[in-house]
């Protein structure tokens, strides 16, 4: 008769450190096309701040523009929100994040508001080192201007008219390690049990991380011949490093299966365990990772898991000696110290 | 696990909580959802249909459906079903032309049944259209059993009843009634073809303990004296009365004692007031008329001073519970405790008996005395002899006596035909019919609504105690109906999912208010059940499994808590899951 989702949750939901369930992490019912691969991240996105403990109002979630820049309404409705120009997005949480650093900040985006529009923002953010966590929802095609293709579909897939495409497509992940991201990650909205600890642990990473998330149209791009259809990325998809996500309280005990697990202490102490699956990926090798890329790329496979983690790096604050504490909770004296000080400052550009 | 087997209707049946609770079955969800429509009618015939006694059971069944209902999983309290059964008898309109025909060319069969309660009355329901001549032996001068002579008219209107009681009648039942059934032999040797004993558990139990003799008629039984208000042999009570035991007839006594000007009425029970038999709102209605509970006693003798009755004296006890939860009463080592009483109600059981059915007839009783019986059929040891309620497996309720009722019919019809009851009983059978209409729209009220249940008007008490026959319970008015039924999740419309249309893109799962669906690698039941999103291993409520999807993993369903509100199937891009309304078909 109509469409609303009903305010009953099961009694037994799980509660976080903060004592809330996912509902208080969840946002209005989705008008995205049914089965759209936006809403699985959506619903990870919701899990991973959940189990994190995040309080709901200390995250920031931004974005562009198209399907995937308004799939942000409905995930975190607590959340600080800003849904800004067409790719202007790293700009907007550029500023944000310099006037409070200490809130998460997480940009959601497409392929055509990455990759087409936005490609300029998109390389300065990521060469900028923004603490984030940059989500590319990407489907290969234009979903609200009705099924165009973009600039991330590969070369031959086939439009849902049956053209193919003749242009390359823009490899998102090899551009973001170029650029200096210092955790870049590829994954499947498929594929929520690798996603998620993915997001888990691109939340808890210090600087700049990029995921680039295969998310099928349904709508435009799932058919036979598209190389972004549930089907396709099921059957050509290899596992880079396959990564489990333990936060900082967990007591770490490495059983004797787990004895050749790798661990990577992220910055603020929870770790990444690499599970050992045979095929010798080291993500911290950045030189490595951008050869697997390219040579899965040629085998018409998409390589995904976490690429390329640098734990240690430091993010924009760092690099540019920033205050450690928000504008908005710095007093009149700090912010405007006076016209001695400014004397002080001008003498020593003199 | 196995891929859940949906051939069969037992999965789809069972998640309809309320009517795989109730003893026959009746489409709760279906009728509620008439009442939401205002097709009170409509709905009053879907009851008739089932239990043949809407408007008596909407007032007085025991209710199995209700602590069954989802909704108090959900939330906190169940759907009034029964309080919404009585709305759509109060509401309905005539429906004398939706009656089946009576054939006047009988089909030469003649039935015997013996005792005129709900569950012979049950029986000649069934029967009658079918051709059958039944006749309906009775010592009381009018039909309808315990339900007339033990249930008070001020939960029951005697009108109600009769209005029920003579539509079965009508049908052209033959009545002796208002003369005791004495022998069974005799009553064989008018050579019915098949004989029906639905003669209730009319022994109550009395108390022997020190004084009971002296204390004479100031003691009765609870039933007996009951029946005596009821057929107006009994008008008055006295000042002080203890009504002994916890049940349902209990509570009948001591407010119908509180009605024939009793000043003071405790009911004293050996068990804590948590275990006491009686329904919840009984007991509640009870306290609210005045009457006192006073719970953990145990009788221990009638006090007689001057050849008269004056009390009662008890040990009191407490319980205790050993690991597996089994209750003993352990005495507290306290001095007895009198209570003041010029009358005893006894009521602490009753029996069914059959003194009446003479050895030598090929009717074998259990140690306990009851008819030995096949469960299903409810044929006893002599071919051509059924029995039912009370009087098939001791004291039940009137639902289980209509559900009784509705089995013997169906093994009387196939043991005329010279059937097997058994092998040639039609098996109960299902349609599902998808509820889609187009885009979000459904043909049930998908919307759940988040109102609290609605309470059922009472007369003012003091009316309510001048006369036995007001009826306490007023009934919800047509707005408090409509809320009431917008309550109903209506669980009879199913999720189904199909596993070939899957293409596993999660938006169920991530859509789903109550966390019911998961994809999840297979595993043993206990090990599924612990991994998913929310564990469910205390559960009792079944799982879905669909079969092996693309990705080797299975869609597992917690059908536990699900609110059918269809938002999986809304949000399905492929229509692997759709909305199915279950329609029992019972033989």
């Amino acid at each position: 008769m109509s469409f609303l989702k009903s305010k009953f949750r099961h009694p037994k939901l799980p509660r976080n450190d903060l004592g809330l369930t996912q509902q208080a992490y969840e946002g209005p019912l989705s008008t995205l096309c049914a089965g759209c691969g936006h809403d699985a991240i959506g619903a990870s996105i919701i899990q991973a701040c959940h189990e994190l403990s995040i309080p709901p109002h200390r995250i920031a979630k931004l974005s562009g523009i198209g399907c995937s820049s308004k799939a942000p309404t409905y995930f975190l409705d607590k959340a600080h929100g800003f849904n800004s120009v067409h790719g202007r997005m790293p700009s907007i949480v550029t500023g944000a994040n310099m006037a409070n650093r200490d809130l998460v900040y997480i940009g959601m985006s497409g392929d055509g508001d990455t990759s087409a529009i936005g490609m300029g923002q998109f390389a300065h953010v990521v060469r900028r080192r923004l603490n984030m966590l940059y989500l590319v929802a990407n489907n290969g095609v234009y979903g609200l201007t009705k099924g165009q293709t973009s600039a991330t579909a590969d070369e031959g897939s086939l439009s849902k008219q049956g053209q193919a495409n003749p242009l390359e497509g823009i490899d998102l992940v090899t551009m973001a390690i170029q650029l200096g991201a210092t955790f870049v990650a590829r994954s499947f909205s498929g594929d929520k049990r690798e996603l998620l600890p993915l997001i888990k642990a691109g939340l808890s990473h210090n600087g700049f991380a990029f995921i680039d998330i295969v998310s099928p149209c349904v709508t435009f791009n799932n058919h036979a011949g598209s190389t972004k259809s549930y089907d396709y990325v099921r059957d050509h998809v290899t596992t880079g490093a396959v990564t489990d996500f333990v936060p900082v309280e967990e007591e770490i005990i490495v059983s004797s299966s787990d004895s050749e697990a790798q661990d990577i202490c992220l910055h603020d102490g929870s770790i990444l365990r690499l599970q050992k699956t045979g095929n010798e990926y080291d993500p911290q090798d950045r030189q490595q990772a951008l050869a697997a890329i390219e040579q899965s790329r040629q085998q018409d496979r998409i390589l995904t898991g976490l690429l390329y983690v640098d734990p240690a790096a430091q993010d924009l604050h760092e690099v540019l000696g920033t205050t450690d504490k928000p504008l908005n909770s710095l007093g009149e004296r700090a912010l405007c110290p006076g016209s001695d000080v400014l004397e002080v400052i001008n003498d020593s550009f003199r | 696990m196995k891929q859940t087997d949906t051939q069969s209707p037992e999965h789809f049946h069972k998640v309809v909580n309320c009517q795989y609770a109730c003893p026959a079955h009746t489409p709760v969800p279906e009728y509620i959802r008439l009442i939401a429509e205002r097709r009170y009618t409509d709905a009053y015939m879907v009851n008739w249909q089932s239990n043949v006694f809407p408007g008596v059971l909407g007032r007085v069944c025991d209710r199995p459906c209700e602590p069954a209902c989802r909704r108090g999983r959900v939330e906190e309290t169940p759907v009034a079903i029964c309080r919404l059964k009585r709305v759509a008898a109060d509401h309905k309109e005539d429906i004398a032309d939706r009656l089946p025909t009576i054939p006047t060319e009988k089909n030469g069969k003649r039935i015997g049944l013996i005792g005129a309660g709900p569950a012979s009355l049950t029986v000649a329901r069934d029967l009658l259209p079918l051709g059958y001549q039944v006749t309906i032996f009775d010592r009381d001068a009018k039909a309808g059993g315990m339900v007339r002579s033990q249930i008070p008219a001020f939960r029951l209107p005697e009108e109600v009843l009769d209005e029920e009681v003579d539509r079965v009648l009508d049908m052209g039942v033959e009545t002796r009634f208002g003369t005791d059934i004495t022998s069974m032999k005799s009553l064989l040797e008018e050579n019915f073809d098949a004989v029906f004993v639905g003669t209730g558990a009319p022994s109550g139990r009395d108390l022997k303990i020190p004084g009971r003799d002296e204390a004479g008629e100031q003691v009765q039984v609870g039933i007996n004296w009951l029946a005596g208000v009821a057929f107006g042999h009994i008008t008055e009570t006295t000042k002080n009365v203890i009504v002994l035991g916890g049940g349902n007839t209990a509570m009948d006594c001591c407010r119908t004692a509180l009605r024939l000007g009793a000043k003071a009425v405790n009911v004293v029970v050996r068990s804590s007031y948590e275990d006491m038999k009686a329904s919840p709102w009984e007991k509640d209605d009870a306290q609210a008329e005045g009457i006192t509970f006073v719970n953990h006693h145990v009788p221990k003798d009638y006090v007689i001073e001057d050849g008269k009755l004056v009390g009662m004296r008890f040990d009191v006890v407490e319980s205790v519970y050993d690991e597996n939860g089994k209750r003993s009463l352990v005495p507290t080592g306290q001095e007895p405790v009198f209570i003041a009483a010029d009358t005893v109600l006894v009521a602490i059981g009753q029996d069914a008996k059959f003194p009446w059915i003479e050895p030598g007839l090929g009717i074998e009783f259990d140690n306990w005395g009851m008819p030995v019986l096949n469960d299903q059929t409810l044929q006893s040891t002599r071919p051509g002899l059924f029995f039912g309620g009370d009087a098939a497996f001791g004291p039940e309720n009137v639902i289980t006596a209509v559900a009784h009722g509705h089995q013997a019919a169906l093994s009387i019809d196939l043991y005329c035909q010279g059937k097997d009851l058994v092998e040639e009983r039609p098996a109960e059978t299902y349609d599902l019919i998808s509820q889609k209409m187009g885009v979000h729209e459904w043909s049930y009220q998908n919307v759940v609504s988040n109102d609290e249940r609605q309470a059922v008007p009472h007369m003012d008490l003091g009316d309510a105690l001048q006369r036995i026959d007001a009826e306490v319970e007023l009934g919800f008015d047509e707005r408090l109906a409509l809320k009431e039924a917008a309550r109903c999740l209506s669980c009879d419309v199913h999720t189904v999912f199909t596993t070939n249309r899957c293409i596993e893109c999660g938006a169920c799962e991530d859509i789903c208010p109550m966390d019911c669906i998961n994809f999840a690698d297979n595993g043993e039941e206990q090990d599924l059940r612990s991994r998913l999103r929310v564990p469910a291993c205390d559960s009792e409520e079944d799982l879905y499994v669909s079969a092996d999807l693309k990705t080797g993993q299975v869609m597992v369903k917690d059908e536990d808590l699900c609110l059918h509100c269809g938002l999986c199937a809304e949000r399905c891009p492929t229509g692997a899951w759709d909305m199915q309304k279950f329609i029992l078909k019972l033989a």
